[in-house]
Parts: C-alpha cells; structure tokens; sequence
C-alpha cells in the first residue's frame, strides 16, 4: 500500500527564481514529520505546495504524491474537493486567519458546506463536535462566538477544528504556534499530539524551533536554501549530527555564549513602585475613562555590570515598564533612578537619558529608511546637545561602534536596506553604544532573528558587556535565551514583578508556581532527546 | 517569519528611475501632464489670436485651418481660449491644493504628534464637519457672501482639500508614531515638532505627492463646474467651464464648443491620474499588483 | 444600547449643531439688508421698518439663531423673501425632484459598480479586469455637466428621444416624471460608477490577499465561494462609506446637474435664492442638505453595526 505522502523530487520555480530543488520526503499514518529551516529555507513553501496552494505564477515539478496519486496533475477543481476532506492546513497567525465577521461555528461549518451534500443542521452539528475535540467546549465557548471575542490560543484552536472537521488524513502545521505564548503553545501541542494518536492522521510540522520539534515529531528533514540536507528518524539525526548545517543549527539553538560577569558595581538603575496605566475608552457616552493597569508596583535595581532578564508572556506589562523606564510614557506613581540621579519624563534631563539606550525587536522597523548608518548611528549624540562631538571626532566615534559590532566603517556611508536583519540588530546595537550609556535594555531584540544570527548577536552582548561593563536588561518571551545570558532574573505577569533572583536558582529551583508553569513549558533541546 | 517589502524610500535612486521608466500610466500620465502645463505656460506669451477678440463675421465656424479648433458665437478662437482656459483651470487647481496643503499637513502632523488630546480631538472633528459640506456648498456659500469669483473659487476648492490633506498626513503620520525608528529618536530625546520635521514629513511625502495629483485633478473638474455655473472665473478671464455653458445652447448647431473642451478637461484630469497611479505603483511596489 | 451607537448619535447632534451655527454666522456677515432689498431702493422707510419687524430681522442675534433652530425643529423655515410662501413648501416641493434624481443616480451607480468591481477583481489582471479599469479611468475624469449636455446633444438634439431639459411633473404620470430624469440620473450616476468601480474593486483585492482568505482556501473553498462566502462582506465596509458620501455628494452635484437639464430641483432653488438675495431661502437648504450628509454618515455608521460584529457588545 503505498504512503499517505510521498514527494519525490519537487522543484518550485517563481518566474526565474529557484525556489524548491529536489524535495523528498515520506510521511505515514499516524506519524509526526518535521520540517526545520531558517527563513528563507522554503518549508513554508513546500507546505503550500502541498496544498495547491503556491502563489501565483509559481512553476511545480516532480511528484507529490498521496497514497500514491499525484496531487501535481490534478485540475484546481479537484483540489478544491480534496482540500479540507483529505488534507487540512493550519497556519502561523491566528490572530488574522479567522474571518472577522463570521461566527466561529459558522466558519468551522463552512468547511463541510464547501464540500456540499450536507444540510446546514448537521453541518453545525459536525462544526460543534470538531470545536470540542479541538478543546473548545459549547458551554464555555457558545458556537455564535466571533473571533476577536477569542484569544489567540483559541482562535488557533478554532482554525484547527476547521481543518480536521472532516477528518481529513493529513494535517499540515505551519508554525502555529510561534505566535503563541509559551504556556499555551503546550496546550496546542498535547492538541495535534492528541489528533494524531487518537485519530490516525499524518501531521507535517513546519518550524524553526529545533526544541520544539525534537519532542513532537518520529522523522525530521532539515531544510537550507530550498533544499533538504538531511533527514531521518528525530533520534537518529540529532544523536548523529552528520551535516554541518545540522550541526551548526543544533549548537546555534542551545548556544550559550561564554560570559565573564563582573562584580555587581554600584546601583545603575533603580526602579521603585513604578505604576503605569493605560486610558480605555469610557463605556458610555458621558462615562468616565476606564483604565487598565499595565505595570503595578514595580521595585527592582540593576547594578553596573549585571546582566538582567525580564521574562513574562505577552500582556504581561513588560515592554510598558520599557517604554516607562526609558521615559517615553509618563509613569502613574513611583520613583526611577538613574546612577542615583531622578530621571523622568519632564526632566527631559538629558543627564539621565544618555546613560540608558534601547534596542528593538525588529530589525526592519527600527531604522528611518531615508537615512545614512552615520546619521543612524550618531542620532543619540542629540542628547550631548553643544558637546556632541562633530567632523573628524563623529566620524571616529561611528567608526570605533561600528567596529564593536563587527561590522566594517565604510558601513557608516551605506543606507539601512543594503542590510540583512541580523546586520541590522548590529547596527542598532552601535547605535546604543555610541553615546557610552551605562545600561542598555533590549527589548527582545534577538526574537525576531534566525537561531544562528541569534547566536552571533547573543555573543556580540556577552562579549561588550564584559569589555565594556555595560549593564543589560534582557526583556525576552524566550526563556532559553534568558538563562544563557543573564546573572538575575525577573518574572512578570499581569503587571507584577512575581519572582526575582539569580538565574541559575530561578530556573533550577522556581518558587512561584507561575514560573514552574512557563519553565516547564518552555521546550527543552537535551530534554526532549533525553525523555523522547 | 516574512520579510517585510522593501519600500521606494529603502530602494536605491536607479531602482526607482528604472520603476518610473516601466510604469506605463507614470510616462503616459507625466506627458499628458506636461502638455497641458505646457499649453498653459504657452498662453503667457502667444495665442494664435487674442483669447477675447471677437469677429462676429466668422463666428460659429467650424475646424479649419484659420482656426483650428473653429470660433464661438462671437467669432471669438476657440483655440485661444483653450490655451489661456488651460491657465485658469491649472492656477486653481494648483492654487487650490496649496492652500489644502500648506495648511492641512501642518495641521494633521500636529494632530498626530498631539495624538488623544484636546487639540487632536478639536482637528479631527473640524475635519468631520468640513467634509458635511460639499465643496459645491461651500462654494455657493462663499459666492453668495462675496460674490463670484476665480479667487472664491479657489477658497472655496482650497478650504475643501484642507481636510483632506490633514485627515491623510495625520493617518500616515500615525502610523509612523508606533514605528520603533520613531521611538529610537525619542530616546535620542528629540522632541515632537522635531521628529515630524525630520522623521515623519520625508517618510509620508509620497503617499502626499499621490494625493497631491489626485486633489489637482478633481480641482480642475471643481473649477470647471464652478465656472459652469458661473460660480467661478467671471467674464472676460476665460475657462474651460465657462466655455461650456456658452456651448450648451448652441449645441445643436455647433458641437465643436461643447466637445473640445470637454475633451481637454478629460484628458487633463486623466493625465494627473495616471500619473498618480504610476507614483503609486513606483513608491509601493505592493500596491502595483492591486491596480493592474 | 452600545456606546458605539451613543458616540454616534452624540457626533451626529454635535454636527447638526455645529454646521446651523457654521451657516447663521457665514450668512449673517453677508452684506446688504434682506428687507431693503425686497422693497427696492426707493421704500419709505417705516415700511421698511415694519418688514424688518415682520421679518424678525430688529431683533437680536442670538435671538434670531435660536428662532430659526426652533422653527426648523417644528418644521417651519420662515418666508421666502421673493416667493412669498413659506420656505418648506418651496423645499418640498423641490424635494419632489431632487430626491428621486439622486436615489436614481445612486441605484444606477451601485447597479453598475458592483458587478463591473467583482467581476475584475475576480479576474485580477485579465483582460476583463483591464478593460474595467481602463473604463474607470476614463470615467472618473468624465465632468457630469459636460457628459449630461453630450447626451443632451445625443440623445435630445440629435435622436430625440428625450427631452433637452424640463421637468413635466409627476402629476403627468410616474413614467413621464421618471423619463425627464433618465438622462440627467445617468449624467450624475456614470462618473461616480466609474469611482465606486474601483474602490470595490481594490477592496476586494485587499481582502482576498488577507490571511483568513488563504484559511478558506485551504478547507476546500473555490475562488469564487471565498469570494462571495468572505471577500465580499469584509470589502463591503469600505464600500459602504464611500457610498454613503456620494449619496451626499449626488443629492449636492444634483445641484449642477439640474441647471443643466433646467430642472426644478433644490439646486436651481439655491441659485435663484443667491441670485434674488432671498438668504432665507439659500440658508435654509444648504442647512437641509448639510443635515443630509450628516444623516447618510449616520446611517452608514449604523449599517457597520449590522455588518461588522466587533462593534456591536454582547450584553
């Protein structure tokens, strides 16, 4: 009998660009096949095509073959009958991949109804049995429920249901859960787990988290390039690491960067009952203002030289108490201090803000794409006001934070977009460096780059931190990235600071149950391969 | 993870010459464009005859090589009028879009930076009230205190982009205020008229230059109208809609008055959308797709 | 009631507010005397005086405000200066044309828009979707005055199929009345088709690129049942303002159209009230219309409410 999917030499060419070359790969029943790769690796890619559902003016070739017909010569018709009854497809983006305006029943419905021969009743009837095997019961989650009145986990549930409705023997997962937080990423795992022990289906899981395939899938197919260059049972292919591209990916995703932490020095910032609040439109018409308290009572210090995390899951406050320690939102109640100087939004006190600098999340967005690097990179200089250095003096000074970074100072005459992202982070991270601050946060600054850039930049932190004594704050979803980085950690939710101390105690030995819970649910390389 | 398209302002000059040079409406809308801003600069120093001269003998002629573009109920050229019109219509309408942009910009960068306050409320609503009244009632508003006139015609098309103009700046500007290189330069401790000057204004001034093209166009259908109805120019500055109204009752026995500038109107206002059109497809090569 | 639905009603009394207030100042700084102008150069003035009583015109300016706001709310306008009957009458009356001419205009806009939108968005970058755009690009630099007298040119002078301009009255029968206003409802509705062409037709386009499109894809639906199941409701929000202001802007462009077509609608009532100085005549519908615009806004606010269910608060 032959295999639910076998493709076998698959090419993807859009217009002239090779996107796909030579793609095996074999996935049976009641199996888990993970596809790793960097961006840019084409796992998206083959899972469309899969599907039929390459973007336009995209060229296939080969065989994708389910048991043992090819999905490559069937008309768009019938695809059309066979997408949804024989293969479902889930998504990264929860948030966007429900339709606004239907009810979430109606939509899991929908997928019956496209394939006709079925009444509305028994349609709404399959919809509420598929949304409660999708962990969605009808009594906590009435069917008539639009999804922007469901979370993100939820609605990841829903689009789920929608795809294994009819029972289809393949379900295809693209990153779905990277837009998860971390607690909830587990819940929609044990979900698939679930679906496919109990119901037999072949899942293809598409990530670029090696932790978090290592624990879910038998078989795993590393992807670079648009090419697979390895591929075997999950054991076997990180047991052996015979790739050097395996290999490299596998250091990269539990690197830890060699660190020489310094003597904590005197205070360098101290923050104490900070409170923030955020207005909510009123209710009603002449109603008053609501508001929601994003940072509650927040006190902590960090000293010269320390290397501090802040780790919490989203909506937890962490990047309004940024925002509030960098000055840029006035904060409600409480004092903060910068090398003991009061530092706050009125005070505009250069002073106090010259000694902190910030690095964003995204490479892409952090940066007036109209500018030189020079002019980037310099702009704090702004804060020196008359004794901001100028001709030759600016010059040298961009040149010597460039050169921090690893990157060239003829970089300094180049625009943004001659950049990749990971360039780019460097870049940013220059541009903190340039104006000699004491305390840099980095406001998940390694989140949005590949495991192996993350790598080089993790590096490049530990690295100034101890030449320069920099002191970081390490805001981070990423608990993994935290642990490798940082001497004390704090934990955040709901606005509150619930645990703090040194790392390596935090993480060995949690005191709040909170903290176990987002421990634990934080996928683990050497534990996944350990337990299996 | 996807990476985000590269804007116009990331790709380097060339890229951007050699989009323009692709873009079929951009090259067809900037000729059109250039003739007509030609015609009127024309007018300045030399029409075939003086626009107002008339010579009843020769009126209502048709085509012919005397008068290209035949003669009107008072033998006047209909030839020079359409060039000295091209004027009326064009200083207007650009007039027009001055006074919308010189004004709203400035207003909708300031609601922006102003964002939730009192002043960005007082903005916004103003915005809503303007747009209750039809640019033609505001017209007839202002024609009935001061009189008709090019000039009111002018304020009354400029007071109508003026909304515009601050809605779109304080929408794109908005959205530019949650993007993290306007934060960085927050930290650098600028402050916010410094940041709109140096920031946002140069990151909207495409999506401004679009609309720009697009207000200059329905000003010359507004300015038409309004001198149709002689709620614009007066006699004797001449104008495409007025030479219209002049027309309609003569239509039967010569169309050639009410067709060509009809068709210099319609071409005018084609040009400055395709135009429009291709520096939208230039500036955002994501919009491209959506438009043919 | 949600606050979604007080906010509005809220903006839309403010506005109604806002713009009687805009209108009295505007037209209280207009030069000359109503009632000298009436009686003529030559009146005696305590003639004048008692028309100036008669007319209210001796007493306050706040007074004179919060008069016509009261009597607009009864119903009652004042006296037309010129025609001597009272100004609703006259409106009325002239709404009996201008109305049915703009809901023309309007039916044939969106009877033409909305299939030519879906289908060249259907068929992105054929040669359909080409020929549309190309028609749309002409049609939106189209003048209406100007297209309104080449059909009277066409299809009156030339074929004689309708008459050149004229209203005859609905009491010659509702197809009479319907046929003097065929050309000018297709002068007004063609260009403003040609608009509300292309935004349904980009809307569309920016739905189907959307990611729960690819979701619909993906659980079998067709191209065109994910368009017609998801694409097109989500498209209809921006639709829906856009058609919301050119009912506004139809009611006023009626205004140019029907001097075109010598049509007793409200806009030959406002050039006669500019150019005969009957102020109370001008002041009053432009307020009329002005209170339109803000009633359509209104109303299309409110149909959000039935399309779009993240406005609307579960109790």
């Amino acid at each position: 009998m032959s295999s639910l999917l076998e493709i076998s030499n698959l090419k993807l060419d859009i217009g002239a660009i090779p996107i796909l070359r030579d793609i095996d790969l074999k996935l049976e029943q009641g199996k888990v096949l993970g596809i790793i790769g960097e961006s840019g690796s084409g796992k998206s890619m083959t899972a469309l095509s899969i599907m039929g559902l390459a973007p336009r003016g995209a060229h296939l070739g080969g065989s994708v073959a389910y048991y043992g017909e090819n999905l490559l010569q069937k008309s768009e018709a019938e695809m059309c009958v066979m997408r949804g009854r024989d293969f479902g497809m889930i998504f990264q983006e929860p948030m966007t991949a429900l339709d606004p305006l239907q009810t979430i029943g109606t939509q899991v419905a929908g997928t019956l109804l496209a394939h006709g021969s079925i009444s509305r009743r028994d349609a709404s009837i399959e919809a509420d049995r598929a949304l409660e095997r999708s962990g969605l019961p009808a009594e906590h989650f009435p069917r008539d429920r639009f999804p922007h009145e469901l979370s993100g986990g939820q609605r990841q549930r829903v689009v789920i249901a929608m795809a294994i409705v009819m029972r289809p023997r393949l379900l295809i997962a693209d990153e779905p859960t990277t837009a998860l937080d971390v607690t909830t990423q587990a819940t929609i795992l044990n979900l698939l787990r679930r679906l496919v022990d109990d119901e037999g289906m072949g899942l293809m899981f598409v990530t670029h988290d090696l932790a978090l395939v290592a624990g879910l899938a038998s078989d795993i197919a590393v992807m670079r390039r648009g090419e697979i260059v390895e591929q075997g049972p999950t054991r076997e292919i990180f047991g052996r690491l015979g790739h050097p591209y395996t290999r490299t990916l596998f250091a990269a995703s539990s690197h830890v960067p060699v660190r020489y932490p310094a003597a904590a020095g005197k205070p360098v910032l101290e923050v104490e009952g900070l409170v923030r609040d955020y207005r909510l439109p009123p209710r009603h018409l002449f109603g008053r203002p609501g508001s929601f308290r994003a940072v509650d009572q927040v006190s902590f210090t960090i000293r010269r030289g320390e290397n501090v995390g802040l780790v919490g899951e989203s909506g937890s406050g962490k990047s309004t108490l940024a925002r509030a320690i960098m000055a840029l939102d006035p904060p409600q109640a409480g004092r903060i201090a910068v090398l003991g100087e009061a530092h706050d939004i009125e005070g505009a006190s250069t002073q106090t803000r010259r000694k902190l600098q910030i690095v964003f999340q995204d490479p892409y967005g952090s940066f007036d794409p109209r500018q030189r690097v020079d002019i980037l990179v310099s702009e704090p200089f702004y804060l020196l006001g008359k004794d901001a250095p100028r001709g030759k003096e600016r010059q040298e000074r961009v040149a010597r934070a460039l050169r921090e970074v690893g990157l060239a100072p003829e970089d300094a005459r180049k625009y943004i977009h001659e950049f990749s992202g990971g360039q780019r982070q460097r870049i940013a991270i220059a541009r903190a460096l340039i104006i000699e601050p004491a305390l840099i946060i980095l406001d998940e600054a390694v989140s949005a780059l590949d495991v192996s850039i993350r790598a080089q930049i993790l590096d490049l932190l530990a690295n100034l931190s101890s030449r320069l004594g920099i002191s970081f704050l390490f805001i981070s979803h990423d608990l993994s990235v935290v642990r490798a980085i940082t001497d004390r950690v704090l934990v955040m939710k709901a606005g509150k600071i619930v645990e703090q101390g040194r790392t390596e105690d935090v993480f060995r030995n949690p005191q709040q149950v909170y903290t176990r819970e987002l421990i634990a649910a934080t996928p683990n390389l050497e534990r996944a391969l350990a337990g299996g | 993870m996807s990476e985000p398209m590269l804007t116009a302002a990331a790709l380097p000059r060339g890229t951007l010459l050699s989009a323009a040079i692709r873009s079929p409406s951009f090259i067809a809308g900037l000729l059109i464009t250039l003739v007509f801003l030609g015609l009127a600069l024309t007018s300045f120093f030399w029409t075939p005859y003086p626009y107002a001269a008339q010579d009843i003998p020769n009126k209502l002629q048709g085509l012919n090589a005397e008068h290209w573009f035949g003669t009107d109920q008072y033998g006047r050229d209909v030839f020079s009028m359409i060039l000295a019109g091209a004027r009326t219509s064009i200083a207007v309408a650009l007039i027009a879009v001055g006074v919308g942009v010189g004004i709203g910009v400035p207003l909708g960068l300031t609601a922006a930076a102003q964002r939730g306050n009192l002043f960005d409320e007082i903005i916004m609503r103003g915005n809503d009230l303007v747009f209750a009244f039809p640019a033609l009632l505001i017209a007839i508003l202002i024609t009935a205190i001061f009189g008709p006139s090019a000039t009111n015609a002018v304020i009354a098309i400029g007071i109508f982009n003026i909304p515009v103009f601050a809605r779109l700046s304080r929408a794109a500007a908005l959205t530019l205020w949650t993007r993290e290189f306007i934060l960085a330069a927050r930290v650098a401790g600028k402050g916010k008229a410094r940041i709109s000057l140096e920031h946002i204004l140069p990151n909207i001034l495409n999506t401004l230059l679009v609309q720009v093209t697009i207000q200059f166009s329905l000003g010359i259908l507004a300015e038409a109208a309004l001198a149709y109805v002689g709620l614009g120019a007066q006699p004797p500055t001449p104008s495409w809609g007025k030479m219209l109204a002049d027309s309609q009752t003569l239509i039967g026995l010569a169309p050639h008055m009410a067709v060509i500038p009809g068709l210099c109107i319609v071409f005018t206002v084609m040009g400055l959308n395709l135009l429009g059109d291709g520096l939208s497809d230039i500036f955002d090569p994501r919009l491209r797709r959506s438009r043919t | 009631m949600s606050s979604y639905l007080l906010a509005r009603i809220g903006a839309l009394i403010a506005g109604l507010l806002v713009a009687s207030i805009v209108i009295f100042v505007l037209l209280e700084i207009v030069p000359g005397d109503p009632a000298q102008f009436m009686l003529g150069l030559n009146a005696r003035p305590d003639t004048l005086a008692n028309l100036r009583a008669q007319l209210g015109l001796d007493q306050p300016v706040l007074t004179r405000y919060f008069n016509w706001v009261a009597g607009m709310l009864r119903g009652d306008f004042g006296i037309s200066y010129t025609y001597r009957i009272p100004v609703t009458e006259l409106v009325v009356q002239r709404l009996g044309v201008s109305l049915p001419l703009a809901a023309m205009a309007l039916t044939l806009t969106i009877l033409i828009a909305f299939p030519a939108g879906i289908i060249a968005a259907s068929r992105r970058n054929s040669g359909t979707d080409f020929a549309v755009v190309s028609a749309t690009q002409l049609g939106v630099a189209i003048p209406n005055f100007w297209f309104a007298i080449v059909l009277i040119w066409i299809f009156a002078v030339t074929l004689h199929w309708f008459s050149a301009g004229g209203f005859p009255g609905w009491d010659k029968g509702f197809w009479q009345g319907l046929r003097g206003l065929t050309l000018p409802a297709i002068a007004l509705a063609l260009p403003q088709a040609a608009i509300l062409t292309r935004v349904m037709r980009s809307a569309l386009l920016d739905t189907l690129d959307e990611d729960y499109i690819r979701t619909a894809r993906a659980k079998g639906l067709t191209r065109i049942q994910v368009l017609w199941r998801h694409a097109l409701r989500n498209a209809l929000i921006p639709v829906l303002t856009i058609v919301g202001l050119q009912f506004a802007f139809l009611l006023a462009g009626g205004i140019i159209i029907e001097n075109v077509f010598s049509l007793p609608g409200l806009g030959r009532l406002i050039f006669q009230g500019i150019t005969q100085r009957d102020l109370i005549v001008v002041k009053s519908v432009v307020m009329l219309l002005v209170f339109a615009v803000i009633l359509v806004n209104f109303i299309v606010d409110l149909s959000y409410l039935v399309v779009d269910p993240r406005l609307r608060r579960r109790p």
